[in-house]
Parts: structure tokens; C-alpha cells; sequence
């Protein structure tokens, strides 16, 4: 048997606060080989990032201490060495060196002020001692083997002027730099577009395949475990609860909370042949009692030719010097008690079109007509009677909250503004929408700030049910939650629903969890719709382009299901940005069948 | 489920506005707390004190530069043999009375021109910094002094002429600070539920800008004390009232046979203002949502 | 190119400014009460009102407000700032003998505050709580809090009067004869308080928002990952922490121009300074209109010449700003 490359050995570290010691991670013990994909999955506040930070003596950089266990490390030379013992000197040898290290945020992770080749090169001249044509020429290589576009181009560049997805296959680049014996990805696609997130994945494997190297892999989505691990390591609350190959993990979860998480995530092509939506899994009320609506065929929201852009301005007397076409001829109608979703990247316009409907931005035109008024061209006094009706749920539980105001006047807000309650019955009807979206009424007189995600997150939905609206739109509201809270707070939401018939614009980017929640889903490239249409067809027999190279680079948490790079054939994402000259080309559409439609005009993609 | 969602009843006192955590946080500053006191001290002697002490700083009472402590005047006299100490309490009122006012002129004009250009964008915005910009190349005191100097040198002028020149800082900081929360998603969503412009300027992003504006407002009276004493320093001051910069401006010719004259009213200003940048700097800190929050 | 475009963006944008404080700085002037005549007269004891009408034509001020305005910033896009009757001089010359000795002042001042500022706040950064961070601390206490012109006279006292290192006032001594490095080393002598007067308040600033700055950087996600490559904590933080904390301590010094003249004011009046501040000072108590003008009008040109440059600066550092 070969020695492991790292094992982890009762591994404890502990963290100073103001109020004390805090433990992050308590006797946690695991092992990774050579060419072997090691997954270290939990949610946030497991301890997985901190382990990871362990191996390479970081986490003192934030502020912890390795209080016990050992951390053996095999070096090139075949010497084992105890990391908990090494001293910084030692350790500098090591990072960059045999170890190699990818981080989550690759907006951030770069060095803004020097270019691509300066911050490759670094860590060549640092542990290779190669001279400044050498580490160049090795950058250039490194690059390509990234398949990075235009590798020679990106060397002078600086990050600003690369895309994500470039970005984190420069920061893989610099990782492998050195040949690590070990790479410690740390959520290296958590902060990507499901398409840029199936290429990295892709390239890790890849790599570990032509390079022999180790890889710690650490993530909180269990789709992307069933796609990348060899073996898996369940953490929780700072403990290790799970180990186990891949399949024994998915297959056969012995934990109960490993049986919790994957009961939580929403699996793509699960809901193969069913009409309805479904309420998400959940361990413990397997049988919810209520039945998602099958909705009505009378239209609420009918939006015709919307279109939104931006200027962007600058140069002298800041004229105008380009628009962003964010939203660009889109056109849906949207049932009486059903779900509607919008899916698609970032930059797609998909939330632009949520803002637009409110006129939280302004359209440039078209028509939204909402019980058969159009909101566009309302006069100010209009608008504001016009959104009683529709009222909205944001993504960021931290900032959709006043942090200033008690959650029971956030929730009596909007009443007060339209003097719909007063007095007494207000007080009842803030009390009654605690009760429907399950907070206690110990709550009401809390600051957000004492409150987690999931419970502001369902503040912002009592906030957004006081008006007694027909139509909620609910932009990316679950995208930051962990994933059981997630399927709480989407099942309180089909609860809603289905008691009081109310219609969702659901925006997300989330194609597993739109499968399960929505009636209809049309999917946004580059401004418009690409493919609308009944849930069921447009998962089960996607016609156009953009939508089946989406759902192929869907991971899906099932380790037999696994994707192949060859799947993977995406163009870079185009420019919304166009010229003042520009004249772009109304959306045409061809019917597939009855309610599903394809853009046939040019998408862009 | 998660960490945070567990965290429930138990461990939280319900019903603390972030202001009152912030203002326990400040009592914890020994620092802060202490230049509280002893701005309160002198802020209660600027009030009382020609009450318990009715010397006219004008009169000469004495020989000239009779030292601290000799002959029962307990600063001693200047050079026109008046009581020093007599000068100190008379001229705190005239700083202080100028740093509050001066201080709220410009942050009143900072925070509106900030507040409209942050929350309206657009050609208003434009409008609003290229006027800021304008204030802020204007050579502040050189400025100041032509004002005082052309139309006269009230008390009211003075203020004027101070509050006008410093209120570029607070309206950059405003803006910024409204451009900033104008795109949180609370914001959004208080639009989206119907409140007006008004409210949302006024009751929405106004408390949750109040922070850095309310810790500029302090370094804001620090600043209009020190520029006051500057301008009376160099003789533009309202001749019918004492200054703590007009003293030392008026005796620092003798400074080699009586320094006391010039130091003893430095040390008030000196003291002064660094109790006002020591609140200040409690306030940072306990304002600071970084240290705080999560 | 682009830069080149956007730096000229900027320097049209100055000469806009400049305009318009020009036209402030003279309706200001006019709407005052009393005139350049009334000065006049007053200065020669007394004049009926011929004479008074007779000034007023010989100075154009019988002219309308408007054609007076045009006319004066016409005159000064040929650098004709007026003519000083207080002092018999063209004011242009007046201001370009004065203007060296300000901007040696205030450029030494600024620069040796940016300078230690940076390796202090560095210094302090790297321990928080070693005794160098405490002493930042305490200094922007000080700097902050001092009235500058009362730091000048305590050092006048301190190293002038009672131990004589340094020249009690002006800016050479005129006794003093020899070649160009003896006249170097005596305006630098004249030059040591000034400067630290001047520079105290400036070097508090500096180092306190330095090391502020520093230390979130050595917080960021890039210094993680300059560490995880295993480079050495000099280049960490000499090479990617220091350029990064640079920017925002660069500007704040471009908006400080206008107070560092201001401080200047005090501190030539301070250490009689033959410099701009002096001449603005004696020209306002004897009302020497255009005079106060000119002063106006070049403080605002060098606040504006600094504020490029530091734009300039800022620009070389980031390659963000300025591309879109």
C-alpha cells in the first residue's frame, strides 16, 4: 500500500472571539491518496474550509490555532512531515510549492494591481528559482494548459479585464504551477455560472488525471460531490459525521444528517413524467400535507415586447456612449396560481425583467399588463395603486432587510403606505403573517441582525404577503441559503400558493430547483428568451441550443450520472453591450408544440 | 438545520436598535468616555463659568505678564496686563458656540447635496459634485478670510464663512453612502410596497447612512474649532468678544519673556479638540458595522 | 490613447473649474461693500467724489458688472492678473516672486508627510499592537488636534529661541554669501519647522488612514492567496499588500491641496515665510483687490495642478481607473 499523500489526524483547531474560545473543527481524521479526489462536503459553518486552511498553516491567518492532532504530509522526497510541527519558513517551502491551493472567489483571489504573468510567475521564481524568461515561458504553458482563450493575450492583462471563469482557470494555473503533490480546491465553482462551473470541474478532473495530483475538494453542494469525488467526507458542525466512497455515500448514507442533505437537494430529471410541482424532500415530514395547485389558465401577467436598457455614460459631459441591451423583446404570460421561472446565467437580464415589471427600473417599452391594465405607461399615482398587486422577494437575506427597523414594522410597512390597516387590525394582520410563514411572535419586536438567513428570508416574505398581492416575484430568493433551508423556505412558499393561489415569477438560476417548483419556465440568454414552455417540455425535450447545453452542465447529485468534458461545448458569453447605432432584431418565435416556443432570430449564441 | 438556523430564542435579548448596541459599545471605550467627560467639563465652565468667575477679559486688571499663580491670578496676565484665565472661559464659549454652528451649516448643506445627488443620480448628481468639486479647489482659509475680511467680521460671518468652505467632505460621504444603500434590496423592496421619494430619503436610507455621517459631524466641530482659531490667529475676529486664537495671535510677539500666553490658550485647543477626535473615534468604532455585524 | 483621452477629459474639466472660480472670486469681490476706489482714497487721506469718478474711469469700474467680469477673465487667460496699487507691481509678478517660496513649502511638506506617512503606517501595520502602531496613533491624535500655528510657535520656542539649531524666521539669511550648495543648506536650515509644522498634521493623516488601509488589505482574499503560493512575507506585504493600500492614502493627499495652502497661511505667518500666504495676508487688511484676486486664483490653480497630478499618479498605480 502506498503512503497517503495527507492524512488528517485528529485534527482540532480553535478559534479566540471576543466571547471566548470558539472550536472549528474537533477531532477530525481522514486520509487523501495520490490521484485521488477527496470531497470534504457540509454547510456553512462545518469546519471544511478550516481544515482545508489547516493543511497549508493559513487558518493562523484568520485568526485560529491548531490545538491538537496531526496533519502528516508526504513530500517530493518521500519524508513525512507533521504540518501541526512545521514553522512558517518551513511551511513557505511547502505552499505554492507541493501543495497548491484554489480558492472560492476568483473576483478576489487575484491581485488587482499586477497582471496575469506577474502573479504566475511569483511562485516560479519563488520555489523553482527559474529566471524571468523561463517562469514566463512556463506561465505561457500553464495558461494553455487551462486552455485558457488567447493565453499569449492574458499574460500582460490584469484581472479586471478577464471573466470569472478566466479568472479561476488563472488562479488554477498558479496553483499548479510548482506540479503540487496535493491541490486544496476550496469551493472553486460556488461562486460561478452553472456552464463556466461544469468547464472548471472539467479542468480539475482533467488535470488530476495528466498530473498525478492529489485534490481536496471542498464544497457544500452535493451535486457537485457526486460528479467530482472518489471518496467523501461528511462534516458537520465542525465534526467529521460521514466518510466513504462516493457511491456508499449517495447510495447507501448511514448519518443522519448526510441522509438529511441529500434528501434536501433537488435532483435534475427527477420529476421525468409528473405535471405538478412538488414540494421539496425534506428529512422528518416526508408527507407535507398539502397539494400544489394545478393552476388556472386565466392570465394574470401578460407581458408583451418588454425591453430595458442602460446607457452607459462617460467621456466628456458624461454623454452616452453605448446602451446595455439587458432585456431585449420578451414577451410571457403568466397563469393564475401557477409558477412561472425564469432561468439563466448571470448577466442574462433575468432579474432585469423582474425590476422591470414593477418599474424598479424603467422599461424602455412594451407592455406589462397586470389584470388587464398595462403597468408601462402608468402615471406615478397609477403605478403605486398598480403594485398593491404584485409585490417582490429578494436573494441576499443579509441586505433584504432594514437593518434599522423592528421586523414587525418592516412587515406593517407596506400596509401603512397604502393605509390599508390601522391600529388594532394592523397589529392582528402583522401577527396572523408571522403565524403563515411560521415565525414565532416573540419575533416581532427583533432587529434583522438577530436573525438567520432562512428567518429573514421568511420576514421578507411576510413583508411581501401584506398587501395580499395576486403575484409575487421572487428574485434568486433561496439562491443563498443552505440547501435544507432552501427546501423550507421553497415549501412554505408552494404552501402559499396552493392556500392562497397566488402566482410566483421564480428567478433563479437553479435548474434542479426550478424543475421541481414551476408550472412554466422560460430560459433567458443574453437578454431574451430563448425557449419557453410547460415545465415538463422544456426538460424533457429542450429544443433549442442554449437550453440543452444548460441542462447538460447541470451537475446532477447522482455519482452514476456522471458528465464527460466531451459533453461540454459552451461559447463564451457575448456582450450585451451594444452601440447608440445599433438596431437589434425583434424576437421571432417557432412553435414546438402547444405553449412551447424557440427563438429562431439570432440569440447570440 | 444549519448553525444559524438553531440559534434561536435563547441567546438573543430581543428589542435592542442597533444605536443602543452602539452606544454600549462606546461606553466600553475608556478613551472615548473619558474626553465625554471632560467635554461636558468644559462645554458646563463655557456656560457657567463668567458666573462663578465675572472678571472682564477686557479689563486690565494687572500688571502686564504677571506669571501663572504669582499675584492670585491663577493663569496669569497678558500683555496688556489682563486676566488670562478670564480669556480661556470667555473664549470657550466663542469656539465652541462657533464649532457646533459652523459644523452643523456644513453638514446640513453636506448631507442634503449628498442625500439629493446619491438617491436622484442622473444629471442632478452631475450638477450637485460638479459644485462640490468647485468647493473643494476654493483655498479653504485664504477663502474664509477674503469673506471676513469684505463683509465684515460678526460671529455670524465667521460661522458663515467656515461652514461654507468645509461641507464638501460630509457631501461626498453622504452620497457615497446613499449610492451605496439606494441598491440594497431593502430599499427595493420599501419601493416596490409603495413608499414615496420622501420616505425613502428621509426614513428608509437616512438612518442606515447616519454612521459615517454622524462620525464626520464630530470631526466636523474638531475642524470648525481649529479653523476659528486660525482666523482669530491672524486677527479676523469679532473684536467685541475674546477668542482662544485671537489671545494667542495677539501676545505672540512676547513669546520669549511670557510663553504662558500663547501656550496656556493652545492647551485649551489642543485639549479641546482631541477630546472631540477621541468621541470621534469612539463613534467610529462603535458605529462601524464591520465590527459588529455577524 | 484611451488614457491620454480621458487624462484631457480631466484637464478641460480644470480649466471649467478654474473658470468658475474665477467668476465666484470676482462677483464675491464686487458684491462687497467699497470698491477699489474707496481703498484708494482712503489710502490718500480722504477725495471728493470727482476724484472718487475720476478712479472709477481710470480702473473701469463705471463699466457694467458683466462687461467687467469679461473683460478681467479675459486678461487673465494672458496672465494679466492687474495691477496692485498697494504695492505698485503688476500682481502677476508680484505672485511668481512669492509663488516659489509657497511651493517649496508646500511640496516638501506634502511629500515628506506622504513618504514617512506610508512607512509608518506599514510599520504599524505589520503589528498592530507594537509600540510603533500605538505611536501612529498617538501622533494623528496630536496632528489632528493641534492648532498648527500654535505647533509652530512651541518649536519657534522650543528649537529657535531657547537652543538656536534653527533660524527664528524667513527663508534665507541675507548676510550670507558664498556658492549655490551654501545658499542650498541655509533655505533648507530656514526650511526644518516650517515644513515640520506643516507636515505634522499632513503625516498624521497619512499614516493614520495607512495603516488603516493596510491592515484590511492584509485581510483581503489576493494577500491569502500571495500566501498560499508561498512567497515571503517581505514581498506579501512590501510588494502586494503596500501597492494595493497606496491608492486610497494617494487620494486623500489630492484632496488635502487646499488644506495644506490653508496650513500654509498660518505657518508663513508663523515663521515669516515670504511666501503666498504672507502677500494673501497683507493684501486683504489693506484691501488690495486685485492682489487678493491674483492670491485666489493661483491657490486654486495649484489645487487643481495638484489634484491632476494626483489623478495622474493614481492612474499609473491602477490600471482599473480610467478603463471601462
Amino acid at each position: 500500500m502506498t503512503k497517503p499523500i495527507a492524512s488528517f489526524e485528529n485534527l482540532r483547531v480553535e478559534f479566540e472571539t471576543k466571547t471566548g474560545t470558539v472550536v472549528g473543527v474537533e477531532d477530525v481524521s481522514f486520509k487523501i491518496k495520490a490521484k485521488e479526489t477527496v470531497c470534504v462536503v457540509g454547510e456553512s459553518g462545518s469546519g471544511k474550509s478550516v481544515s482545508s486552511l489547516s493543511m497549508l498553516r493559513l487558518v493562523e491567518f484568520g485568526g485560529g490555532k491548531l490545538t491538537g492532532g496531526t496533519l502528516k504530509f508526504t513530500r517530493k522526497s518521500g519524508e513525512t512531515l507533521d504540518i501541526t510541527k512545521a514553522d512558517q519558513s518551513l511551511m513557505r517551502t511547502i505552499r505554492g510549492n507541493e501543495i497548491g491551493m484554489i480558492f472560492q472567489e476568483p473576483m478576489t483571489a487575484l491581485n488587482p494591481l499586477f497582471t496575469v504573468a506577474q502573479q504566475l510567475t511569483e511562485g516560479l521564481r519563488t520555489h523553482k528559482t527559474l529566471g524571468k524568461e523561463a517562469a514566463a515561458k512556463r506561465a505561457l504553458e500553464l495558461l494553455y494548459q487551462v486552455r485558457i482563450p488567447e493565453p499569449e493575450r492574458r499574460l500582460n492583462q490584469y484581472p479586471h479585464e478577464l471573466s470569472g471563469g478566466m479568472r479561476q482557470r488563472v488562479v488554477i494555473a498558479m496553483a499548479l504551477a510548482c506540479e503540487p503533490r496535493l491541490l486544496i480546491a476550496d469551493e472553486p465553482t460556488t461562486a460561478l455560472d452553472v456552464t463556466i462551473q461544469a468547464e472548471i470541474l472539467a479542468l480539475i478532473d482533467r488535470l488530476k488525471q495528466e498530473t498525478g495530483t492529489a485534490v481536496m475538494f471542498i464544497t457544500h453542494d452535493m451535486s457537485v460531490v457526486a460528479q467530482m469525488a472518489d471518496r467523501v467526507v461528511v462534516m458537520h458542525r465542525g465534526k467529521k459525521v460521514e466518510e466513504g466512497t462516493v457511491e456508499q455515500i449517495f447510495e447507501n448514507p448511514k448519518h443522519d444528517y448526510t441522509k438529511s442533505l441529500l434528501a434536501a437537494v433537488p435532483k435534475l430529471g427527477e420529476m421525468k413524467g409528473k405535471l405538478l410541482p412538488e414540494p421539496m424532500r425534506l428529512m422528518g415530514n416526508e408527507n407535507t400535507k398539502f397539494k400544489p395547485l394545478s393552476g388556472s389558465d386565466e392570465p394574470l401577467l401578460i407581458v408583451k415586447n418588454l425591453t430595458t436598457r442602460f446607457a452607459v455614460k462617460g467621456g466628456f459631459l458624461r454623454r452616452t456612449l453605448a446602451n446595455v441591451h439587458a432585456v431585449e423583446d420578451v414577451s410571457f404570460t403568466l397563469m393564475k396560481g401557477k409558477t412561472l421561472s425564469l432561468v439563466g446565467e448571470s448577466g442574462c437580464g433575468k432579474s432585469t425583467v423582474g425590476r422591470s415589471l414593477l418599474r424598479l427600473v424603467e422599461p424602455l417599452s412594451g407592455q406589462v399588463s397586470i389584470d388587464g391594465q398595462n403597468i408601462v405607461t402608468m402615471s406615478p399615482p397609477e403605478l403605486r395603486k398598480a403594485r398593491l398587486n404584485m409585490q417582490m422577494v429578494f436573494q441576499d437575506p443579509f441586505a433584504s432587510l432594514n437593518p434599522q427597523m423592528l421586523l414587525k414594522d418592516q412587515v406593517a410597512d407596506p400596509m401603512r403606505n397604502y393605509n390599508t390597516h390601522s391600529g388594532e387590525a394592523l397589529d392582528k394582520r402583522v401577527e396572523m403573517l408571522f403565524d403563515r410563514v411560521k415565525l414565532p411572535h416573540s419575533f416581532l419586536r427583533r432587529y434583522p441582525h438577530e436573525l438567520s438567513g432562512g428567518q429573514r428570508q421568511r420576514v421578507a416574505i411576510a413583508r411581501a404577503l401584506a398587501l395580499n398581492p395576486k403575484l409575487i416575484i421572487a428574485d434568486e430568493a433561496v439562491s443563498a441559503l443552505d440547501v435544507s433551508v432552501q427546501a423550507q423556505v421553497l415549501n412554505l412558499m408552494l404552501e402559499l400558493q396552493s392556500e392562497l393561489g397566488l402566482s410566483f415569477l421564480f428567478i433563479s438560476h437553479d435548474m434542479a430547483v426550478v424543475e421541481r417548483v414551476s408550472h412554466d419556465v422560460g430560459v433567458m440568454y443574453l437578454g431574451r428568451i430563448v425557449e419557453f414552455g410547460p415545465r415538463s417540455k422544456i426538460f424533457e425535450n429542450p429544443q433549442h441550443a442554449y437550453t440543452k447545453a444548460l441542462l447538460k452542465a447541470v451537475p446532477i447529485a447522482d455519482p452514476r450520472q456522471r458528465r464527460s468534458e466531451n459533453d461540454l461545448n459552451f461559447k463564451p458569453l457575448a456582450s450585451p453591450i451594444h452601440s447608440l447605432h445599433y438596431e437589434a432584431v425583434p424576437s421571432a418565435y417557432e412553435t414546438i408544440s402547444e405553449g412551447h416556443f424557440i427563438l429562431t432570430t439570432d440569440s447570440g449564441y | 438545520m444549519s448553525d444559524m438556523e438553531q440559534r434561536t430564542t435563547q441567546d438573543i435579548i430581543a428589542e435592542r436598535h442597533p444605536f443602543i448596541e452602539a452606544w454600549q459599545m462606546f461606553r466600553r471605550n475608556h478613551a472615548a468616555m473619558v474626553a465625554l467627560v471632560v467635554l461636558s467639563l468644559i462645554g458646563f465652565g463655557a456656560i457657567f463659568g463668567p458666573l462663578v468667575y465675572p472678571i472682564d477679559p477686557f479689563e486690565m486688571v494687572w500688571t502686564p505678564f504677571s506669571p501663572p499663580g504669582v499675584d492670585g491670578f491663577i493663569l496669569g496676565t497678558d500683555y496688556l496686563g489682563r486676566d488670562l484665565l478670564s480669556a480661556i472661559i470667555h473664549g470657550a464659549r466663542v469656539s465652541i458656540l462657533i464649532g457646533l454652528s459652523a459644523a452643523f451649516m456644513s453638514v446640513f448643506i453636506g448631507v442634503s447635496v449628498g442625500a439629493i445627488a446619491g438617491f436622484y443620480r442622473g444629471w442632478v448628481e452631475e450638477v450637485l459634485m460638479r459644485i462640490t468639486e468647485f468647493f473643494q479647489v476654493l483655498p479653504t482659509l485664504l477663502f474664509s478670510m477674503v469673506i471676513v475680511a469684505l463683509f465684515g467680521s460678526s460671529l455670524m460671518m465667521i460661522t458663515f464663512s467656515i461652514g461654507i468652505v468645509s461641507w464638501t467632505a460630509v457631501a461626498r460621504i453622504t452620497r457615497s453612502e446613499y449610492l451605496r444603500i439606494r441598491e440594497l434590496e431593502y430599499v427595493m423592496a420599501s419601493r416596490a410596497s409603495g413608499s414615496t421619494d420622501a420616505k425613502l430619503i428621509f426614513k428608509v436610507i437616512l438612518p442606515n447612512a447616519l454612521p459615517p455621517i454622524i462620525v464626520q459631524a464630530a470631526l466636523m466641530v474638531g475642524s470648525a474649532i481649529l479653523f476659528e482659531a486660525g482666523l482669530s490667529f491672524l486677527g479676523l475676529t469679532d473684536p467685541n468678544v475674546v477668542s482662544w486664537g485671537q489671545v494667542i495671535g495677539s501676545n505672540r510677539q512676547y513669546i520669549l519673556d511670557a510663553g504662558y500666553t500663547v501656550t496656556i490658550p493652545g492647551i485649551a485647543i489642543f485639549i479641546t479638540v482631541l477630546c472631540i477626535s477621541l468621541v470621534g473615534d469612539g463613534l467610529n468604532d462603535a458605529l462601524n458595522p464591520r465590527l459588529r455585524q455577524r | 490613447m484611451k488614457v491620454i483621452e480621458n487624462f484631457l477629459i480631466r484637464v478641460a474639466y480644470a480649466v471649467i473649474l478654474l473658470t468658475a472660480v474665477l467668476i465666484l472670486n470676482f462677483s464675491m469681490m464686487h458684491l462687497a461693500p467699497g470698491d477699489v476706489a474707496d481703498t484708494i482714497s482712503q489710502s490718500m487721506g480722504g477725495a471728493d467724489k470727482e476724484i472718487l469718478d475720476q478712479i472709477r474711469a481710470d480702473y473701469g469700474l463705471d463699466r457694467p458688472f458683466l462687461i467687467q467680469l469679461g473683460s478681467y477673465i479675459g486678461n487673465v487667460l494672458t496672465f494679466d492678473l492687474g495691477y496692485s496699487f498697494f504695492y505698485n507691481t503688476p500682481v502677476t509678478e508680484l505672485i511668481l516672486q512669492r509663488l516659489p517660496a509657497t511651493l517649496l513649502l508646500v511640496f516638501t511638506a506634502q511629500v515628506l508627510a506622504l513618504i514617512i506617512g506610508v512607512m509608518l503606517g506599514v510599520i504599524s501595520a505589520r503589528r498592530p499592537n507594537g509600540l510603533t502602531s500605538h505611536f501612529v496613533t498617538l501622533l494623528a491624535l496630536f496632528g489632528y488636534s493641534a492648532p498648527v500655528f500654535w505647533t509652530g510657535i512651541l518649536l519657534l520656542i522650543g528649537f529657535s529661541l531657547n537652543v538656536h539649531w534653527f533660524p527664528v524666521a524667513g527663508m534665507r539669511d541675507v548676510t550670507i554669501s558664498g556658492g549655490f550648495w551654501v545658499h542650498f543648506v541655509d533655505v533648507a536650515r530656514h526650511l526644518v519647522l516650517p515644513v515640520i509644522t506643516l507636515g505634522s498634521i499632513f503625516l498624521a493623516l497619512y499614516s493614520r488612514l495607512c495603516r488603516a488601509t493596510m491592515l484590511e488589505v492584509l485581510g483581503s482574499d489576493y494577500i491569502r492567496t500571495a500566501k498560499a503560493k508561498g512567497l515571503h512575507d517581505r514581498d506579501v506585504i512590501y510588494k502586494h499588500a503596500l501597492k494595493n493600500s497606496l491608492s486610497p492614502v494617494i487620494t486623500l493627499a489630492g484632496l488635502q491641496f487646499s488644506a495644506v495652502i490653508s496650513g500654509a497661511v498660518l505657518v508663513e505667518a508663523v515663521f515669516s515665510w515670504p511666501g503666498l500666504g504672507t502677500l494673501a495676508f497683507q493684501s486683504i487688511i489693506a484691501r488690495d483687490t486685485p492682489t487678493i484676486l491674483g492670491i485666489l486664483f493661483f491657490s486654486a490653480l495649484v489645487v487643481i495642478v495638484g489634484n491632476l497630478l494626483t489623478d495622474l499618479v493614481l492612474r499609473l498605480i491602477d490600471p482599473r481607473i480610467g478603463t471601462k
